[in-house]
């Protein structure tokens, strides 16, 4: 048996110091030995980061506050460890990374200095032998070219760099255990595989154990050795990897499995021979960026970019971050103006339209976004939300605020929301709200910018079936933006694959994510975390082919 | 960066442009003669006459412009109506004592505001953070005048530590002359001092905040550490800007204050100069106080980009 680096016995973390607060954490017991990942999956609320924020003693002070039970690191208990103690601790015995690198480095220090803070804490390594050790663990986390990104401004680095830079920051002193609160959720799929398995080869190689964070299913079938299932603050199960895919006990985590899209795509509906209701004509579009004096410069975020949508047919088009897929949404749903190509809307051409002659289009096609958290204006009531499209096209107050609740009662959602406020309703509520919006003016299309992608699972699993269900019963068409192959593999009849701006690959869903033909494609499907795993019938993928 | 501060600079010069039109034209738009009006009510015609020609308003309008830009680029800002001696000297008399307690009263209340408005941050919700907001909120209400004179109450008159008020130059040593400063300084350090540490506490609020704090702590570096090398830093930018405006105001009028302590700055001069319609000090007046915000813009803007390496032009 090899040694158990963190022991979290029966925690409970409550809001503020009352110990009869409300129990953030409630009863939480976990272990992680030498050399283990362990997996602790949870739904947004289940209390799995102020787990590993209370290990590292960074909980908000007087917020939250642990009032039972006890954490110890390699037998240390910390809960009663001071201040200063847990300074002594931090990153020389655990270290822990976040999950949005682009916000948890400090933009005003190049990445360099900011390792160096971490030698320069807690050791008594003299400059020389400061740097040589950073540029060694640069070189470690696999980092090209470790003398200019030494100096580097964290803008200046990609999201994966920035990345390995935290690792390297978090590992340099090569800590016993690391956390790892969702370090791969805010980076592309060919990105994440690469940290994935820096992390995997890191830990071998170190014997580090892993507390590792995600909501993401596929991630833990990549990385983990053992799981821990969270739900509203307490325990659900635990057990090894094989033992919680393929058999679990509660009801909970089957509920959760069964609810993670598969990789294979659903089976084709028929081709239709409905009518075309939107095309893109080699749409492009150019950013460039004056300067007062020098050459202006130019940036190609979509080019020759050619689509066909027919009516009740779903269009997806996924990639990576900056691969100009939002922006094409943008650009068809004319939120910004394309510079070159042209967009069909029902036969008419609409992308040379005056902001003015485009008002009677625009109702013909409306849009989703992605963070129902920004998209609703907290200040205005649902019903007025819902509302304000129609009576901006003339329909009386009165009957627009009626259809509004028709169509509240549509997405699931009580008739009486109208005139609730968007900050009462969760996540998926909020999305909800905002199909019902976009359904107000009765649209042709329905564009969908990464709509289901903030949401938990299992929230996401109830949005797309909703999608599915107005489509069939308003026949309307769906173009369907998302970075996920799983999602798409499950709602697209059709499939366009952009990279850099371009349309790489196109053709059916059934077809594309299967048997892909662009080298691009086979990537993207290749790091798609947890490929090998039929998640929903708790069985490998092999064994569901067969 | 030399690119972009000369650019800066360039285009700084429309702006003055405009400035200086406005002022050429207040005196020829205004309603009247501008004769009339520089002479005042009780001139004869021979002086309407004689300061006709003097000023060039005979000429076409656009002749009298360039005569008027050319004398300015020059040095030459014309002569005061009322004392005679051109205001170029009348300024540069009045400069020295306004300038001086500018940089000193915006160097105190820097040293004193950040760190009260790091601390109240850092101390959030706490006495200490309440204490300093209370503080911020008398410093705010409280009249110039009242803070002035108790402290010349105190200061000068019951413990008689500095004279009751006057100026000395620096040039006549630097004892005398930080015995006088002393008070108005402090008097105008209150309101900067309260305007500060608030834009300090909200703004290191913000960032304490940020993931990269949590980053920070995570690494196991000293509280020091983390509120001055990564909080503080990330927080100047609105500090840097709320300062520099402050500095801009100080110059270009602290009336009151000079009146209080007696101080011949040029905050007097403008008042006493529309007081006395004396139009060239005036049009001076505005042409400095314009270049005076041009100026501090320009700084607060490079200070911009050296504080945060994102912000390039």
């Amino acid at each position: 048996m090899t040694n158990i680096i963190l022991d979290i016995d029966n925690l409970v973390v409550s809001l503020g110091k009352n110990p009869s607060g409300q129990r953030i954490i409630d009863g939480v017991s976990l272990q992680v030995r030498e050399g283990e990942t362990l997996c602790v999956v949870g739904e947004s609320g289940s209390g799995k980061s102020v787990t590993s924020l209370t290990v590292m003693g960074l909980l908000q002070k007087g917020a939250l506050v642990p009032t039972g039970g006890s954490v110890k690191l390699v037998g240390e208990e910390l809960l009663i460890a001071t201040e200063r103690r847990l300074r002594q601790l931090r990153a020389t015995r655990m270290a822990m990374i976040f999950q949005e690198p682009m916000t948890a480095l400090n933009p005003v220090v190049p990445v360099g200095r900011q390792i160096d803070e971490v030698l320069r804490a807690h050791t008594d390594l003299d400059a020389r032998a400061r740097r040589q050790k950073i540029l060694a663990m640069m070189e470690h986390v696999r980092l090209p070219d470790v003398e200019r990104i030494f100096a580097s401004y964290p803008h200046r680095l990609s999201g994966g760099q920035r990345q390995r830079i935290m690792i390297a920051m978090a590992l340099v002193l090569e800590p016993k255990l690391l956390i790892a609160d969702e370090p791969t959720t805010a980076l592309d799929v060919t990105t994440q595989k690469q940290i994935l398995t820096l992390i995997r080869d890191l830990q071998r190689d170190h014997g580090t154990a892993v507390l590792f964070i995600t909501h993401d299913m596929g991630v833990v079938a990549e990385i983990a050795d053992r799981v821990a299932v969270m739900r509203h603050g307490r325990l659900v199960e635990t057990g090894t990897l094989d033992t919680i895919l393929r058999t679990p006990t509660m009801e909970y985590t089957r509920n959760l499995l069964s609810s993670v899209p598969s990789l294979v795509p659903r089976a084709p509906r028929a081709e239709t021979d409905e009518p075309v209701v939107l095309e893109a004509n080699e749409l492009g579009k150019v950013y460039r960026e004056r300067s007062f004096f020098g050459k202006a410069r130019e940036v190609a975020a979509a080019k020759d970019v050619t689509l066909t949508l027919r009516k009740g047919r779903t269009l997806g088009i996924v990639g990576e971050s900056g691969s100009g897929k939002s922006t094409v949404a943008r650009c068809i749903v004319r939120l910004i103006d394309p510079t070159s190509g042209g967009v069909r809307l029902a036969g008419r051409e609409i992308s040379d339209l005056s902001r003015r002659l485009l008002q009677p289009h625009r109702k013909k096609i409306q849009i989703i976004f992605q963070d129902p958290y920004r998209s609703l204006n907290p200040r205005v009531t649902v019903g007025e939300t819902i509302a304000e499209g129609p009576i901006n096209y003339g329909m009386p107050r009165a009957e627009a605020l009626a259809k509004a609740r028709e169509l509240l009662e549509l997405v699931d959602l009580p008739a009486d929301a109208v005139s609730r406020y968007p900050h009462q309703f969760s996540g998926g509520q909020r999305q909800r709200i905002a199909i019902a919006r976009a359904l107000a003016l009765d649209p042709d299309v329905l564009v969908a910018d990464e709509a289901v992608s903030a949401l938990d699972v299992s929230v996401q699993a109830q949005v797309l079936e909703l999608l599915d269900e107005i489509q069939k019963r308003l026949g309307i068409a769906l173009l369907f933006i998302t970075h996920d192959l799983r999602v798409a593999a499950q709602i697209c009849d059709d499939v366009a694959v952009m990279q850099h701006g371009r349309i790489v690959e196109q053709g059916p869903a059934a077809q594309v994510l299967t048997h892909p033909q662009q080298a691009y494609t086979k990537a993207l499907l290749d790091a798609a975390p947890g490929r090998g795993w039929d998640f929903a019938n708790f069985r490998p993928v092999e064994v569901a082919a067969d | 960066m030399l690119g972009y501060l000369l650019r800066r600079i360039l285009a700084a010069i429309p702006v003055m442009g405009v400035v200086a039109l406005f002022v050429f034209l207040l005196l020829r738009l205004t309603p009247g003669d501008p004769a009339a009006i520089l002479a005042g009510d009780n001139a004869t015609p021979e002086q309407l006459e004689r300061i006709r020609t003097t000023l060039g308003l005979n000429e076409p309008l656009y002749t009298q412009f360039f005569t008027w830009i050319g004398k300015l680029l020059q040095g030459d800002l014309g002569t005061s109506l009322i004392s005679n001696v051109p205001v170029l000297t009348m300024i540069s008399r009045r400069i020295e004592p306004s300038i001086s307690i500018a940089l000193s009263t915006i160097v105190l209340a820097i040293l004193v505001a950040v760190p009260l408005g790091v601390i109240a941050a850092w101390k959030h919700g706490t006495w200490i953070d309440r204490f300093v907001m209370g503080l911020s909120v008398v410093g705010f209400s409280v009249p110039v005048f009242v803070i002035g004179y108790l402290l010349i109450q105190i200061f000068a008159i019951d413990l008689r530590w500095v004279p009751v008020q006057g100026f000395r130059s620096i040039t006549a040593g630097f004892g005398p002359f930080f015995e006088r400063i002393i008070l108005p300084t402090c008097t105008l350090s209150f309101i900067y001092v309260a305007l500060i540490a608030r834009m300090t506490r909200a703004a290191m609020l913000d960032v304490l905040g940020e993931d990269y704090v949590r980053t920070a702590r995570a690494k196991g570096i000293s509280e020091t550490g983390v509120l001055l090398h990564h909080a503080l830093r990330n927080a100047a930018v609105p500090v840097i800007t709320v300062i520099g405006t402050g500095f801009a105001l100080l110059i270009s009028g602290v009336v009151v204050t000079e009146s209080v302590f007696n101080l011949p700055g040029i905050g007097r001069l403008t008042v006493d100069a529309v007081l006395a319609r004396d139009y060239p000090v005036i049009q001076a007046m505005i042409l400095l106080t314009s270049l005076i915000y041009v100026t501090v813009n320009l700084l607060i803007d490079l200070a911009y980009t050296l504080l945060d390496p994102r912000i390039r032009y």
